[in-house]
């Protein structure tokens, strides 16, 4: 393999703790090195800004939700299609892109590494089918759990060791990563049209409710040492007022500490945060809790969040909470998909306008800043704009300009219709922080790094370390002219590289990598109650066979890399 | 001695059952016998035992008779033939896997090609329906467990489906519905008395041709307003008795097939019956789904949806994706006089277009990739017959609800004989040299 140095660059490195210094990154046989031959490709990044490969910690971008997406919306094709070009496929879509074209946009923002946030198990072939066809970036999928009839079952007993061993056989069966849990109970509930709000509401029929299962969950995921944390989209999402909900959610995380071999401190991570920090009784008195929300989550040291930032765009918003789509129709009138999946899970799609004209938006959009820039440790806070949620993840340069600059914020504020309700309902006008670039790889490649415990393998630049790097034309000894200077430099790469392959050049896109699929392997003690129920169900309410469930063969998973878990 | 092969799923309709059993011979060579799949699956497993069946490449002559050339050969003149067309159509799709879809679709940016599935003559008006409202949907699973209220629109899955109602819809006692059929309430709308209707608690025989007026007025029951005495030939009394019952179940769909996504008003009806759905909601839990008649036409929109962004009718010739049924779809191509190269596979053109569509196929390059000989493979200058999907072969299919089931291989091919995915990768391979790509 080949062998390259990157040279003069401003490195940015919270796993050494590097803050800017020059130094030279060495890579050989797809790892960072201490150092190479004289043979070694040099690439010159003085003047520039060198980090590790971003991580995506939670993101939808592959599966049936996605895709529907993809197939109802044509008008998301509108002027952003792309021909084919070199080696790069032709691509489409502007919230919700083709396969190849987010392989591509990730890869062109130096991003070599991306969670798919929620896999429904039943459709876990579909999830890797389209995992396959994204190019260069190593990707993972969580199957979603909080849902699920085995798991309400089990739990409504507390049996945390048969909980723990239908989630190995899951995460075995489906290829996944991780346990996700999204409005635990409340999609089930939405198999008969209902809902559950609160954390103390019962499911129907299983008789359990949101903080059994929550608590259930974080047990079995420490019962198995997994490497992320339970994930969790709580219940009562976007509503006004559902902070306390999520307060509530996060509090059933007291008293629990990390057990894994990955270095993963956290039990809880809440994502999409933004979406969760609403005060008020409607949306004429919508306001922001972010403060309230931080400051839980900066005295809780096992909780670690990512944001969600809104960043005022047209886009498509999907999530297995199949009620708050049918929610969130009743409130924009756009169209409405919806799929319920037996026995696990649900999703609904729903377009969405995020208008700087509308107040409750602008609000969104502040929340979502207040959030990083309240958290006092940015190991512990993720940037994300729940792609396609809260908009497309091609606008992190844009989020990463808000954040880095305050008179980029300004400027934003200024533009808003209702610019005198944002100031009076946020605290976004009073803030002055402006994210470092240490911060920024804290938040972007370290942080996720850490949560997902892949910390010894990406995030980083110590040797040893899997080579993913990413050069930014971004000079951080000059002053930044233009806020808008920032976004541009975050928007494309100098040079990215993708396990020791260079795959960016100049901001286009010069090899397709060698991408590959994560995912955990559990080793669980022989549990013949969980084969046995796990049969029965396939047998008298499932509509496939138990023989044709996994996700298994070349046609889906090419090139896979499994983390081994012994629960034994 | 002989093997039985389990988990077998059968590559015949939307349906996708994948409980079959096959009993092979000890080498594997024959497949004998097939268990527990309809009549029509089980003549689709048979089928491929045929003695006298095409194994070989066959290139009409000048004088309108075959010979039988090599693969290589074929492989060479559909790579000509893509290569020098400025306007080709690669069609149908519908019958075979994700991975050879998959190529299929790298063939067609190569060549800047139009690439169409069999939805543009069956669910593509529901497709679009689908772009204009949406669709609250589900999983057969979830029909199963929890639905009381069962709703066959168009469609008569007792001749088409065959085991779609013992299996899904209507006699199996699910999780919520332990009485299986007692359970369940079953509405058949279908201007003709099919077997289907003749099971149903209400049969409301609408006019042919005024399923979108039914619709409506169901919507308008819905909320208990007016209705005239009689709406698309069904009394008033009849339609309030129908909405009432759709109220009152806890959980229930609408399964809707060709006979209101292609008669007339076709995507609007879908529109409507969307519509029904979405009303229905405000009062109990309601879903809806399109009988998806190929076994594998869903996966086709899948595969498309995610590599190009549209689930058919798609045209590669500008060099990006574009999409407009009516400008794009195939027939509307055809009969325009605008394409000068079809290359079909995993579909019968020839037998379901209108003859003004199958004429320019006919006379123009064209290939047609099949098992079988069929009116397509009759019309068109090579025939290239390939091992059957889900029977020689293996390979991703979707069902009719999006769930994705991967085929099993049952048996050996005949010797020599490529699947679909490996004539495929040959002929992609050969027009990369042709057009110099990397």
């Amino acid at each position: 393999m080949s062998e390259y140095i990157i040279k003069n660059g401003h490195v940015f490195d919270p796993v050494q703790g590097i803050k800017g210094d020059k130094k030279d990154i060495a890579i050989k046989d797809g790892k960072i090195a201490d150092k190479v031959s004289s043979a070694a490709k040099v690439i010159d990044a003085a003047g520039k800004t060198v980090m590790a490969g971003a991580v995506e910690i939670h993101a939808h971008i592959a599966g049936p939700k996605v895709n529907l997406g993809r197939i109802y919306r044509p008008e998301d094709k509108l002027f952003s299609c792309t021909p084919t070009k070199g080696m790069e496929r032709m691509g489409g879509g502007a919230s919700i892109p083709t396969t190849f074209k987010t392989g591509y946009e990730y890869a062109k923002m130096g991003y070599t590494t991306a969670m798919e946030a929620a896999m429904p198990p039943l459709f876990s072939r579909h999830v890797h089918e389209e995992i396959r066809d994204t190019p260069i970036i190593d990707e993972a999928a969580f199957p979603v759990f909080g849902n699920n009839w085995f798991v309400l079952e089990y739990l409504k007993n507390q049996e945390i060791e048969n909980t723990a061993a239908y989630c190995a056989w899951l995460l075995k069966a489906t290829k996944g990563y991780a346990i996700k849990v999204v409005n635990p109970g409340g999609t089930e509930a939405w198999g008969w049209g209902l809902n559950c709000l609160t954390v103390n509401d019962p499911v129907p029929y299983f008789d359990i409710t949101p903080a059994e299962i929550i608590r259930g969950l974080i047990e079995a995921n420490e019962y198995l040492g997994l490497p992320h944390s339970m994930h969790i989209h709580p219940n009562n999402l976007g509503n006004p007022g559902c902070y306390e909900t999520t307060l509530d959610t996060l509090k059933l995380a007291e008293g629990y500490k990390a057990k894994n071999k990955f270095g993963r401190e956290q039990v809880l991570h809440l994502t999409h945060t933004q979406f969760h920090s609403y005060g008020g009784t409607n949306w004429g008195d919508f306001e922001s809790k972010a403060k309230e929300v931080t400051d839980y989550v900066n005295a809780n040291k096992n909780i670690t969040i990512d944001t969600g930032n809104v960043t005022l765009d047209e886009t498509t918003t999907m999530t297995a909470d199949g009620p708050f789509e049918h929610h969130l129709t009743g409130l924009n009138h756009l169209k409405w998909a919806n799929v319920d999946v037996e026995l696990e899970t649900a999703a609904g799609v729903v377009p969405y306008i995020y208008s700087p004209n509308i107040s409750v938006c602008a609000i969104q959009w502040a929340i979502g800043l207040e959030i990083p820039l309240l958290m006092k440790d940015p190991m512990r806070c993720y940037i994300t704009t729940d792609h396609p949620n809260a908009g497309p993840f091609t606008r992190y340069p844009r989020v990463i300009k808000w954040l880095m600059s305050a008179k980029a914020r300004e400027t934003q504020i200024n533009a808003f219709k209702h610019k005198d309700k944002v100031l009076s309902q946020t605290a976004i006008g009073t803030m002055d922080r402006e994210i470092s670039l240490y911060e920024l790889a804290q938040m972007t490649r370290a942080g996720p790094a850490k949560s997902l415990g892949l910390s010894g393998m990406c995030g980083g630049l110590a040797p040893g370390m899997d080579a993913d790097v990413a050069v930014y034309n971004f000079n951080p000894e000059k002053p930044v002219a233009n806020p808008d200077d920032i976004e541009k430099a975050f928007s494309r790469c100098a040079a990215v590289f993708k396990s020791g392959v260079q795959v960016v050049s100049n901001g286009d896109i010069v090899s397709n990598g060698n991408k590959r699929t994560l995912w955990v392997n559990v080793k669980v003690k022989d549990n013949p109650q969980v084969t046995r129920d796990i049969k029965e169900k396939f047998i008298k309410y499932y509509s496939m066979t138990q023989n044709n469930y996994e996700a298994l063969g070349h046609h889906f998973i090419p090139n896979p890399y499994a983390l081994e878990v012994d629960a034994t | 001695m002989t093997k039985t092969v389990t988990d077998v799923i059968c590559p015949f309709c939307g349906t996708l059952c994948d409980d079959v059993e096959c009993v092979v011979s000890d080498d594997g060579k024959q497949l004998l016998e097939v268990y527990n799949a309809c009549v029509i699956g089980t003549e689709k497993f048979l089928h491929s035992q045929a003695k006298d069946r095409v194994t070989r490449p066959r290139l009409r002559q000048d004088d309108g008779s075959w010979k039988e050339i090599s693969y290589d050969e074929a492989v060479e003149y559909s790579a000509q033939m893509l290569a020098k067309a400025k306007k080709p159509m690669l069609f149908g799709w519908s019958s075979t896997n994700c991975e050879a879809q998959s190529v299929g679709n790298e063939i067609a940016e190569i060549s800047k090609a139009c690439c169409d599935n069999t939805a543009a003559t069956c669910h593509g008006t529901t497709l679009i329906a689908v772009q204009d409202i949406g669709l609250p949907s589900c999983t057969l699973g979830e029909v199963k467990n929890r639905a009381d209220r069962i709703i066959f629109w168009g469609c008569n899955p007792a001749h088409a489906h065959p085991r779609h109602m013992s299996r899904y819809s209507i006699f199996p006692r699910g999780f919520f519905t332990g009485k299986g059929q007692m359970s369940r309430k079953m509405i058949v709308v279908d201007p003709r008395p099919t077997d289907t209707a003749k099971m149903a608690d209400v049969h409301l025989q609408v006019e042919q041709g005024r399923d979108y007026e039914l619709l409506d007025a169901l919507r308008v029951a819905f909320k208990g307003e007016w209705l005239p005495d009689v709406v698309a030939g069904v009394p008033a009394e009849k339609i309030r008795e129908a909405a009432d019952m759709m109220k009152s179940g806890r959980f229930g769909i609408i399964f809707f097939g060709m006979g209101v996504t292609q008669s007339l008003s076709k995507n609007h009806n879908i529109d409507a019956a969307i519509a029904v759905t979405k009303d229905l909601n405000e009062y109990t839990k309601f879903s809806i789904m399109p009988m998806r008649g190929h076994y594998n036409v869903t996966g086709s929109g899948e595969v498309f949806a995610w590599q190009f962004g549209f689930p058919f009718s798609v045209d590669l010739t500008r060099g990006f994706a574009r999409y407009n049924p009516g400008d794009t779809s195939t027939i509307d191509l055809l009969i325009r006089g605008e394409l000068d190269a079809m290359f079909t596979i995993g579909s019968d053109p020839g037998a379901h277009f209108p003859i003004s569509a199958v004429k320019p196929i006919a006379n123009m390059p064209s290939v047609c990739v099949d098992p079988h000989l069929t009116p397509t493979s009759g019309v068109s200058k090579l025939h290239v017959p390939v091992a059957f999907n889900g029977v020689e072969v293996g390979g991703n299919c979707y069902r009719m609800d999006n769930v994705p089931i991967d085929c099993r291989k049952v048996v050996e091919p005949p010797e020599g004989m490529l699947t679909d995915e490996q004539f495929l990768i040959k002929v992609r391979d050969r027009l990369k040299q042709l057009k110099g790509v990397a």
